[in-house]
């Protein structure tokens, strides 16, 4: 198993927004067990998904030079089930970014219902946690995540500059 | 754009129940932000993001919690106590806190006792109400 919890990324805003898709299948082991029966998507997956989705958004902004890792979870709300056969839709945008860390919100929804809301605050883990060492090769932005962004184009024209709030 | 005190305290009380997930009635004026709100290092930075938008202005970091960068020093700290350079450079970059208590015994596990609700409400006042 590879730890992707979203497929595809259908919407890519450099520096703003972005849209993930996440499609729910019985082949995932661990719905089998969470629960025999009653196969849900952990709600902790859900984040993750979001992590992932904002996370690479985050990253993108900064041209993957950041280790970018998550560090807040400001809000998490849970409105409805997810079971296999779902397609969930992950929007994140990013309400705030500086050379240190970046917030953003999102939303999870299946066709137009609200499933979640979940904010989350990422850290630039370099420029944080003073004295101590990271590895030099950013480990967070490996080469497994780039096919995500297969079917999005990336407009690289205008980074984010650096302590300035998106409009 | 100058801003009653009160309409800043209501905002700054705002933004630490959502920042901190507390109830309003814990966030009195002379709460600390570590130690009776339970604010750890990143929370410092969603409460700068979120005073930023809820008044609209800049708030650099180091200006609102300007102890923090002075800990790595060694020249400002010594034997786990601010030095009286350290001091001397703590009372420059916040003169709109009161420091008469924690000068005389300047430890730094103290230093977070300063950083208190009433601090972040000075500050903005200042900011926003200078000239």
């Amino acid at each position: 198993m590879r730890w992707m919890w979203i497929d595809k990324f259908v919407e890519f805003e450099s520096g703003h927004h972005a849209t993930a898709i996440k499609n729910v299948t019985m082949a995932e082991e661990h719905l089998h067990d969470h629960f025999p029966g009653f196969p849900i998507m952990p709600e902790c997956l859900m984040i993750e998904a979001m992590a992932q989705t904002a996370g690479i958004l985050v990253g993108e902004a900064m041209n993957f030079r950041e280790k970018v890792i998550l560090a807040k979870i400001g809000k998490a709300v849970f409105f409805d089930f997810v079971k296999p056969g779902d397609s969930l839709r992950l929007d994140a945008e990013i309400a705030t970014i500086s050379p240190e860390a970046a917030s953003t919100s999102g939303k999870i929804t299946r066709a137009g219902e609200l499933i979640a809301e979940i904010d989350l605050m990422f850290s630039h883990v370099d420029r944080n946690l003073a004295g101590k060492k990271f590895p030099e090769e950013n480990f967070v932005f490996t080469g497994t995540f780039t096919s995500l962004l297969r079917d999005v184009a990336l407009n690289r024209a205008k980074p984010v500059e650096q302590g300035t709030e998106p409009g | 754009m100058g801003m009653d005190r009160d309409e800043i305290c209501q905002k700054v009380q705002g933004v630490l129940v959502d920042a901190l997930g507390v109830d309003e009635d814990e966030v009195t004026s002379d709460a600390t932000l570590m130690g009776d709100l339970g604010a750890e290092s990143i929370d410092f930075l969603d409460i700068v993001f979120r005073l930023e938008k809820a008044f609209g202005i800049k708030v650099p970091r180091e200006e609102l919690f300007p102890a923090e960068s002075l800990l790595n020093n060694p020249e400002l700290v010594s034997n786990g106590k601010l030095t009286a350079k350290g001091l001397a450079e703590l009372r420059e970059r916040v003169p709109h806190t009161d420091l008469s208590e924690f000068q005389k015994n300047p430890d730094l596990s103290k230093l977070a006792d300063l950083f208190t609700v009433n601090a972040i409400v000075t500050y903005l006042d200042t900011k926003l109400n200078a000239g």
